[in-house]
């Protein structure tokens, strides 16, 4: 009986041993070591990976707006600094180029059974990234003030122009639209976003010789020129939290903002219950009669650097898997467009499923793009000022490209 | 006119983001409308609780400390040693010297941090306070050595000269002459370095992990990539916590200041 | 003071400034020297959330192995030094030749980013630092004169400004100029002009930021020339007094050339600083209207695009420097004939 007594006293001992070893996952042991942007939903994901840590297992996270200038150095030292970084289409180009992340094609065969298909970010045949949330630009607009100026829902920028132009003659606003041209990235997506509305090419098939001085290309900046014609005159500085602030102070009838952006402006705080009552997201519009919408697809994901041990590698999938989990997604329904199983689409949601089922284009992946979209957004503010004609602004986007990609080694 | 910013910015802290940011009406933020309609209150503390309490903000105002004590003295120290060498040197290359470290002085600090990147997370420096004490007292002993140079070059050579011929070495002529008299000037440099450390954005933002960031960078994290709400009043109340003290201590010691500077004027 | 005791005296302080200064400005020196080896492209299927189609990425392991055999890449010369994002030499020697007129060729150099950035800089450093310098004083000379009981105040508010870090402090009035904040509307009011906005003029976002240099450096001038006040020697100031001078004649004669020494030495700090200026621009949002050669470098290694051009960065720095130079070298030529005079 004794002795009975002692083996099971013992037993339990063990199993209690046994299990404090183990972190609240299943992982033994390990560092990880995430850095990633600042943004909510971003802190969901981590908090929810967090829950992993202990036992053996130590967890440090850097969530900061300084990361796209952290992770290349970060992840190059051996052993890197970050094990996991959090990454969206452009972001991840530079990991790709100086090749800083290890193929996940084995860790999502042992622990990523769950996964979507289309939450693998594969390059060249082998799963570099596993994405979990989409963003897109696309049009929010106010119902009450449409109907008070008799005009119908815009699907086009056409439209837009047009109903933007009703609502000031008849008096409602002064200045009706805004969209995020502010000097800079938030630009060079705008024009980004208008081109691929006219099905324009950024660079010559196959190579790094960028191709936005022709016909598309000015039309796409004419229609930009229009459209801040309704802006407020201090729209070279808006960024999207400035036009947030704008829509939620009730100063904008229609406006392209990201997705994002929708939880914050649709919930009951920072301004009044009608202008949020009467918020509606809808897809992003068309231009010029084409039928793809003017705006890019974002993803965001993360992935595994390739300068670590193969355990710390492990742990950090397991745990980011456990991040991106059904639970988190439930926890945190609003807070994005998850790509995750579980994700029920709010109202919130509708802009950017509209557009993605409109068959809107993604942001290209491309090595030398963000080359590109710097030079849009540093010498396309110009012609937006009536300093100098579109086509001038043109060359000197591709000038510029040049010049920067001939540093980089691309031309 | 200098200080009605920081006035504003005060009132503003006990604000709600609609009122104190309003594009409706900037009156707002006198009368606190929409904080009435949001706290109950036309003054609430939300912004503070949500800085010190919720972020955790006294992690960086520690940090900072930190930081801050550490470069004055590390500053200091290495400052007065060697403004005393050149101000005692007597040959050219002490003032070949002092060119060089201004035109170090003119290296735009971005482009120095990026530069550090690399070999900092390669040796496992990256993100540890240390690191970024040593490295805002290297950047700025141009401006220390000139500062604390001038002050020496106001202190008669008969002074210490006199310690030498009574037989001290150099090192005890400075330790027990020099140092004594040479207070005021050390405090107003001290002051320099102070301020400096203590506002410091480009080094620590690049250089601090997020649970080492100073109250600065902190700061710009609460105004983060997107602005949430109640975020940007924690930004608004804590540019506030962060600024008050600096007033304080500048009443405090804004005699010392002076006297020190008085006692041996900076000259070129 | 024997070579051995200087070094001992100077050694941490000159260590931490040939390691942690020295030592980078050479590495950007070089840097700015070489471009990267041409990247290894390919074309392969990418697939990603909303589908998978043929697209270009790089090879990293071709490319990787050609960066290996040499590290610091292909030989450029000075060529990134005179590319478009720098001195422009080619595109200014196009526009010489193809411009109609002065005007023409001016314009079409002000459409160069770092012309058009350099015009800013310059105009920010040479309009800056002489007010700072003049109000500085006058300011000073305004608090030696004032009851010693308000002395206190006046020195404390006087230099509020200059506490607090520009990032922070050009926030708290980019929110208070903006169109529907408090200062920017009383500005409207003011004009009567509802349109009249200071972020959408490239002229008033000049002024304005101007405005804050100036608002944000006086305090440190202020200090200066008011510490230096305090040692003007009584004797010289009263027997000038009993020559009987002027007010205005004795601070010419008496105390500037007094202070003098002080005055070059705020001007050598306020030209570099000011020549360096870029926070404000950030913290103003204003880089559409107004750019400065530091924010250029910002640009190059912080732009959100995520691929940092170090080479370009580093060529805009040593640019910097060799304008800091530049504009330094009378007051520098100033202190070596002073050096020369003092030391024998």
């Amino acid at each position: 009986m004794r002795i009975l007594y002692k083996i099971a006293l013992a037993t339990t001992f063990m199993f209690f041993l046994g299990h404090t070893t183990y972190a609240a996952c299943g992982i033994t042991s390990g560092s990880i070591r995430i850095l990633a942007n600042d943004f909510p939903a971003i802190h969901a994901v981590i908090s929810a990976a967090e829950k992993c840590a202990g036992g053996g297992v130590t967890f440090t996270k850097n969530t900061t707006k300084e990361h796209r200038n952290l992770q290349v150095a970060g992840l190059t030292a051996n052993p890197a600094e970050f094990t996991s970084a959090i990454v969206a289409n452009s972001s991840i180009v530079p990991l790709l180029n100086e090749g800083l992340i290890r193929p996940l094609d084995d860790l999502v065969a042992k622990h990523g059974r769950g996964l979507k298909k289309h939450q693998l970010i594969t390059i060249n045949g082998k799963i570099m990234a596993v994405a979990f949330m989409a963003n897109a630009q696309h049009l929010f607009y106010r119902k009450d003030i449409l109907d008070k100026a008799s005009v119908g829902i815009p699907t086009s920028y056409e439209e837009v122009l047009s109903a933007a132009k009703a609502i000031r003659a008849k008096g409602i606003m002064e200045y009706p639209f805004a969209l995020n041209t502010k000097k800079g990235w938030n630009l060079g997506e705008e024009f980004v976003n208008m081109y691929m509305g006219y099905k324009g090419q950024l660079f010559k098939p196959g190579t790094a010789i960028a191709s936005v001085n022709n016909a598309k290309g000015v039309a796409a900046l004419k229609m930009l020129k229009s459209l801040t014609e309704y802006s407020n005159p201090d729209f070279l500085t808006f960024d999207s939290n400035a036009t947030a602030a704008l829509w939620e102070a009730g100063k904008l009838a229609l406006a392209t903002m990201w997705g994002t952006r929708g939880g914050t402006i649709l919930d009951d705080k920072g301004s009044t219950a009608n202008i949020t009552s009467n918020t509606v997201l809808a897809g992003a519009p068309t231009v010029a009669g084409g039928s793809t919408p003017a705006t890019t697809l974002w993803w965001d994901g993360f992935t595994i650097a390739k300068n670590i041990s193969d355990n710390d590698a492990e742990a950090t999938f397991i745990a980011m898997m456990n991040g991106i989990s059904t639970d988190m997604v439930k926890a945190n329904n609003d807070a994005a467009v998850w790509l995750i199983e579980g994700f029920v689409p709010g109202k919130a949601a509708a802009g950017v499923s509209a557009s993605a089922s409109a068959g809107a284009t993604p942001y290209p992946m491309l090595p030398y793009a963000g080359l590109l979209h710097s030079a849009l957004g540093s010498e396309l503010a110009e012609f937006l000022q009536g300093n100098e004609s579109a086509q001038q602004a043109l060359a000197d986007v591709e000038a510029a490209y040049s010049a920067s990609a001939r540093e980089k080694g691309f031309l | 006119m200098a200080v009605f910013p920081f006035l504003w910015t005060l009132w503003g802290s006990f604000k709600v983001q609609g009122d104190f940011f309003s594009k409706a009406d900037w009156a707002n933020a006198v009368y606190g409308i929409r904080t009435l309609a949001e706290t109950g209150g036309t003054f609430t503390g939300n912004g503070y609780s949500s800085a010190w309490i919720e972020h955790e903000f006294w992690r960086s105002a520690i940090n900072t400390s930190i930081v801050v004590f550490f470069v004055v003295i590390s500053s200091l120290t290495i400052g007065t040693l060697g403004g005393y060498a050149l101000a005692r040197s007597g040959y050219r290359y002490a003032l070949w010297l002092l060119m060089l470290a201004l035109v170090f002085r003119a290296m735009p600090h971005i482009t120095l941090v990026s530069g550090y990147l690399l070999p900092f997370f390669q040796w496992n420096l990256w993100g540890h306070l240390p690191t970024t004490i040593i490295v805002l007292v290297a950047i700025n002993q141009p401006f220390t050595l000139w500062m604390l140079h001038s002050f020496f070059l106001n202190i008669p050579k008969e002074l210490d000269e006199s310690a030498l011929v009574d037989g001290c070495n150099r090192f005890q002529a400075f330790w027990h002459i020099i140092i004594p008299v040479m207070w005021p000037g050390v405090i107003t440099t001290g002051l320099f370095s102070f301020l400096l450390a203590y506002n410091d954005f480009a080094v620590t933002a690049m250089l601090l992990s997020q649970e080492n960031q100073t109250m600065v960078p902190k700061i710009a994290s609460f105004l983060g990539s997107t602005q949430q709400e109640g975020e940007v009043m924690s930004a608004v109340a804590a540019v506030v916590s962060t600024t008050l003290p600096l007033f304080v201590l500048v009443m405090f010691f804004q005699r010392q200041i002076v006297s020190g500077l008085t006692a041996g004027a900076v000259k070129g | 003071m024997p070579h051995r005791t200087f070094i001992f005296f100077i050694l941490p302080s000159l260590l931490s400034m040939i390691l942690l200064i020295a030592v980078p400005i050479f590495s950007a020196m070089t840097q700015s020297l070489f471009i990267a080896h041409k990247q290894v492209i390919i074309v392969s299927e990418t697939c990603d959330p909303f589908g998978c189609k043929k697209e270009t990425s790089v090879d990293a392991e071709a490319t990787a192995n050609l960066r290996g055999k040499e590290p610091l890449g292909i030989f450029n010369g000075f060529e990134t030094y005179t590319n478009r994002n720098h001195l422009a030499a080619a595109e200014i020697k196009t526009s010489w030749n193809v411009a109609t007129g002065w005007k023409d060729f001016f314009s079409r150099i002000m459409n160069l980013p770092f012309y058009k950035a350099l015009a800013f800089t310059i105009t920010y450093t040479f309009v800056v630092t002489p007010f700072v310098i003049v109000l500085g004083f006058l300011i000073a000379l305004g608090t030696n004169s004032l009851a010693s009981r308000l002395k206190g105040p006046t020195i404390f508010f006087s230099l509020l400004p200059m506490i607090v870090t520009p990032l922070i402090g050009s926030l708290i009035l980019f929110w208070m100029i903006d169109a529907d904040g408090i200062l920017g509307s009383t500005l409207q009011r003011i004009f009567n002009d509802n349109d009249l906005s200071i972020k959408a003029s490239p002229a008033l976002t000049w002024i304005m930021l101007i405005v804050y240099g100036i608002w944000h450096s006086t305090p440190f001038a202020f200090i200066v020339f008011y510490a230096g006040l305090q040692t003007v020697p009584h004797e010289t100031l009263e027997a000038s007094m009993l020559d009987g001078a002027s007010l205005w004649q004795q601070k010419r004669h008496v105390v500037i050339p007094y202070l003098m020494p002080l005055i070059i030495f705020v001007t050598l700090i306020q030209l570099m600083d000011n020549f360096r200026v870029f926070e404000p621009i950030v913290g103003f949002n204003a880089s559409a209207n107004a750019t400065s050669l530091s924010w250029i470098i910002f640009n190059d290694l912080r732009g959100e695009d995520a691929l940092q051009l170090f080479g370009s960065a580093a060529a805009t720095s040593m640019l910097t420097i060799i304008g800091v130079a530049i504009l330094l070298t009378p007051v520098l030529i100033m202190i070596w004939k002073e050096f020369n005079s003092k030391t024998v």
